[in-house]
């Protein structure tokens, strides 16, 4: 049985035209409270943007408006020009049907059009990606959890998407599974796809991220270059954050 | 009082000898009510799926309704048939009474509401949990409930043999619209209240027993089925 | 490999789900092709041989003796109509009938009967046959009525002791009868309902059944409980007083008022019963060797 990732074969292939994510005057509360408040965010296209902030900054949240998952109470979030990006997002907790590891697969390429003749070879492709083709029969709900979370990302990447939201991808992964994951989405963003991460690890966004977005108490605070960020961050609050989280680690 | 070893023997010596009028009654007892929780499935399901999903005017006033329908009385439900397809009744030409066809619809009538307001139930709690995932693959609102109702296809199960229990098991409705006549409409209810009003109470209890064997076997056959069907896929 | 698994796989799963859904379609194709016998069956488009049968509204004690099972495939064989027995209590037969949902009745409440026919419900009645109402109670008979020759004397030593009774309560010919009797007696039951008096409100078997775990009187038409199998220690303990004497009689629900009444079968049905063949099979009938009808048809 192949290990994850031991050969790399193609990864999807992003088609170019997908500009860059621009957030404009987006506001968004609940209960009468303000959860965030973005006048204006360009995220450019390609490569690994890292989304970072403390609990409660909003970070899920701008992710959802992102994916288009939930409309803010006010602004517009575009992609360029052109139609729609197609766009894929992996959650936290991702729900995987109460099928095989393949159906899972299989269902993503069906609802998402693509078409019936190329399913199978899609999801060949999709299975070795994920160095999943042993496990392909598996229930997936049986899966390990690192399993599970490569599942989640090769089902949201059936649609070919030119942009990928992942939100905090390696939460409650053990060390070997968080490493095999990551070789996954380097792979994914070495294959052309915009990559958008919420994340609490700060190796993982330093060593994959290109630039970081740091959200506090809704709003942007500081959206830099990763090394810039890491070496010396602007605000006080990024300061502060970097200060706690590498104490911590 | 009674001896149950008698009780025993007789149903047994009903089921071996194959006695043919016995063998009638308990086919045409599995005919209705499996036809009625077919017809409860097909109409149930999808009102059931478009409760949960589905925001109108008087949907709550709805799910209420159906949920306290679960608990109609049998014999109110074969009341209300019995007037509706009686001679004298606005259904009265079709001529139905005292037919298969009259229990099928009572029966349909007890079945419906379960099967609306546990499907409802069990396709919000779904919905909670996949909505998002789905929404993020493109698929969003009533487009989500096929997917929903095979998500659910266990639970839902376990709502279908509810139905056919409520169906196999009731007397009130099916005695009045279907008349119990021998050979026509005459199910293993029937013919147990039938055979308690004669007094024959070892061959009512022996009756009894072998409704029940039907009820076991009916469930076992669904839950192997649904289980091989879901052997590798389920989780 | 790796690969080649995987494609297996999804082949075999695929196969899987192909048979669950060709399982579900069967499933569904068979409960139609159920629905569209029943509807056959039921009447919706009977098939020519299959139209020719009557449907009877009769009362318990007919069907629960026996006799119509020892005389109706008789009228089956010997005509080719089928006759279907809805046994209901007499005061639920008429007004099943009055709705128009049967062809033929055979009750037991002569002043009942004879106001549906003046009504215009029923074309004629006819006597058919009879039998006795007998009283029966627990062989201990804390009122002490065994033997009486007179059944209105009886029942007030019944209420004098408030001895439990127990009465059908369901507007039957039998309940019918009673009240009758009750009235006779000067006995007003409706006050002792729920004390001594208990009603029902069901069948004659049902009724039994309930006289036996109460130690209770009752009475019952003599076939009802000649071939009631559930006698415990009850007895017949009052019999012979000719107000207990009970007239089953026959009519054929008016066609011109409920046109779809099958009034030809069901004409040929009441013809074959009073005639000397139904009238003769009737008083062949012996549950036990005990006679329990008297054909008196004229």
């Amino acid at each position: 049985m192949a290990e994850p990732g031991a050969e790399p074969p193609t990864p999807p292939p992003a088609s170019p035209g997908c500009g860059p994510i621009r957030v404009s005057g987006v506001r968004h509360g609940a209960d009468g409270r303000l959860l965030l408040c973005i006048d204006r965010l360009e995220i450019a296209s390609g490569g690994v943007s890292v989304i970072l902030g403390p609990n409660g900054a909003g970070k899920s949240l701008l992710l959802r408006i992102l994916h288009g998952m939930i409309r803010p109470d006010e602004g517009r979030v575009s992609f360029g020009e052109g139609p729609p990006c197609r766009q894929g997002m992996v959650f936290q907790n991702p729900v995987l049907l109460r099928r095989s590891t393949a159906a899972n697969i299989s269902y993503a390429l069906r609802v998402q059009g693509c078409p019936r003749h190329r399913r199978r070879l899609r999801l060949r492709e999709l299975l070795e990606l994920g160095g999943l083709a042993g496990q392909a029969r598996q229930p997936a709900r049986t899966l390990s959890g690192g399993e599970r979370q490569r599942l989640a990302m090769l089902r949201a990447l059936a649609a070919e998407p030119e942009v990928l939201f992942l939100d905090e991808p390696t939460s409650s992964l053990d060390p070997a599974a968080a490493q095999a994951l990551e070789r996954l989405i380097r792979r994914v963003a070495g294959g052309g796809t915009k990559v958008v991460m919420v994340t609490h690890d700060l190796g993982l966004a330093s060593r994959l991220g290109e630039e970081v977005i740091f959200l506090h108490r809704g709003r942007v605070r500081e959206q830099s270059a990763a090394a810039a960020f890491f070496a010396a961050p602007r605000s006080t609050e990024a300061r502060a954050f970097l200060a706690l989280n590498q104490v911590r680690r | 009082m009674h001896d149950y070893a008698d009780i025993f023997a007789r149903s047994f010596g009903l089921i071996l000898t194959g006695d043919p009028g016995l063998w009638s009654v308990v086919l045409l007892s599995l005919r209705v009510s499996l036809s009625a929780v077919a017809i409860s499935a097909l109409l149930g399901m999808p009102l059931g799926a478009l409760l949960a999903m589905a925001r109108f005017p008087g949907r709550q006033p709805l799910i209420v309704l159906i949920n306290a329908l679960m608990g109609i009385p049998p014999v109110v439900v074969g009341l209300i048939a019995y007037l509706l397809l009686s001679r004298s009744g606005p259904l009265g030409v079709l001529g139905l009474l005292y037919t298969p066809a009259a229990m099928i619809i009572a029966q349909t009538v007890l079945v419906l509401p379960i099967v609306a307001a546990l499907t409802r139930q069990q396709i919000e709690q779904l919905h909670a949990e996949y909505g998002e995932q789905l929404r993020s693959f493109g698929v969003r609102g009533l487009r989500a409930v096929p997917t929903l109702l095979w998500e659910g296809r266990h639970g839902l199960t376990t709502t279908l043999l509810a139905g056919f229990g409520r169906a196999i098991a009731e007397v009130g409705a099916v005695i009045i619209v279907g008349g119990n006549i021998n050979h026509v409409t005459r199910v293993m209810t029937t013919a147990i209240a039938l055979e308690t009003s004669r007094g024959n109470l070892a061959l009512a209890l022996a009756l009894g027993a072998i409704l029940i064997l039907i009820a076991v076997g009916v469930n076992a056959v669904v839950t192997m089925l649904s289980l091989s069907a879901g052997r590798g896929t389920r989780g | 490999m790796s690969a080649g698994g995987a494609e297996r796989g999804t082949g075999r799963e695929s196969i899987r789900r192909a048979l669950t859904w060709i399982a579900a379609l069967l499933l569904s194709l068979l409960a139609g092709a159920l629905l569209f016998v029943a509807g056959i069956t039921g009447g919706g488009v009977p098939a020519p041989e299959q139209a020719r049968f009557v449907i009877l509204q009769s009362t318990t004690s007919t069907r629960n003796s026996g006799l119509l099972d020892a005389i109706l495939p008789v009228f089956e064989a010997e005509t080719g109509i089928e006759v279907r027995v809805v046994a209901v209590g007499t005061g639920q037969a008429l007004r099943n009938a009055r709705n128009g949902d049967g062809d033929v009745l055979m009750v037991h409440s002569r002043a009942d009967e004879e106001a549906f026919v003046a009504e215009g419900w029923g074309v004629a009645r006819h006597d058919l046959m009879y039998n006795d109402f007998v009283i029966v109670g627990p062989e201990q008979d804390p009122a002490g009525i065994a033997g009486m020759g007179d059944a209105v004397a009886a029942l007030a030593r019944i209420a004098a002791r408030g001895a439990r009774f127990v009465s059908r309560g369901d507007d039957s010919g039998t309940h019918k009868a009673e009240l009758r009797l009750w009235a006779e007696a000067g006995v007003d039951v409706a006050a002792a309902s729920g004390g001594w008096y208990l009603e029902t409100g069901a069948g004659m078997g049902a009724a039994l059944n309930m006289a036996l775990g109460l130690d209770a009187y009752t009475l019952s038409d003599r076939a009802s409980w000649a071939s009631f199998a559930n006698r415990g220690r009850h007895r017949v303990l009052v019999e012979g007083d000719e107000r207990l004497f009970n007239q089953y009689g026959v009519i054929l629900v008016n066609p011109a008022r409920h046109p779809h009444v099958r009034a030809e079968e069901g004409q040929r049905f009441i013809d074959w019963l009073l005639g000397p063949r139904g009238q003769g099979l009737i008083a062949a009938f012996r549950v036990n060797g005990q006679q329990l009808f008297f054909p008196n048809a004229r």
